[in-house]
């Protein structure tokens, strides 16, 4: 597994709060527990955001989300070290190239 | 020990298309995406699939409506601001400088 960028950058976020949009239009709130290679996200103590129009997930506390099916992820802005984002972009990058 | 050092010595040059995106960090962007979406914000990372963490974003989601009665188009955009966003590649269409209109 070569490029791992956003692997790490989402494994660093661990702990945050984050809202993870579905491609379904489905925003859902929650604390990032954990990530894989293929971005896939656990959250835990989960809200939907939205006027809850959308599928009423009241007694869902946690859950497992495929990455295939998440449009954004919401960030923290304050979390991000976007210097650092930029520097590791640029070498992945290159790296890609080789 | 001359050919290690031209090997470490990063590619500035523009050979493949994503070379022309990583001339935009830290730059703002325009990005089309699927299902008539548009961001503008500020490159901050990027990779081959296309995945992206925009900073300072505005996205603008364009509908059309049917008037019943005239049955014109109407077209209407609703925007929304998001301080930091990570970007999935596969709804990613099209990556330019943000667009100037006149």
């Amino acid at each position: 597994m070569h490029a791992t960028l956003f692997y790490s950058f989402f494994k660093s976020l661990v702990g945050k709060d984050v809202v993870v949009e579905l491609k379904n239009d489905l925003s859902i709130c929650g604390t990032l527990h954990s990530v894989d290679q293929y971005l896939n996200i656990k959250l835990t103590d989960i809200s939907v955001t939205d006027p809850e129009k959308y599928p009423h997930m009241l007694s869902v506390k946690n859950c497992f989300i495929r990455g295939s099916v998440v449009h954004y992820v919401q960030l923290p802005a304050d979390e991000v070290d976007t210097q650092l984002l930029q520097d590791a972009a640029r070498k992945e990058a290159l790296q890609q190239k080789q | 020990m001359a050919d290690d050092v031209d090997q470490q010595q990063t590619t500035n040059t523009v050979e493949e298309p994503l070379d022309l995106i990583r001339l935009s960090l830290d730059e703002r962007i325009y990005v089309k995406m699927k299902n008539d979406r548009e961001l503008r914000g500020r490159l901050h990372a990027y990779d081959q699939h296309l995945y992206m963490i925009l900073g300072d974003v505005e996205e603008t989601v364009t509908t059309i409506e049917i008037d019943e009665e005239t049955n014109e188009e109407i077209y209407k955009s609703t925007k929304r601001n998001i301080p930091m966003l990570f970007v999935r590649g596969d709804g990613v269409v099209l990556v330019a400088p943000p667009l100037r209109f006149g």
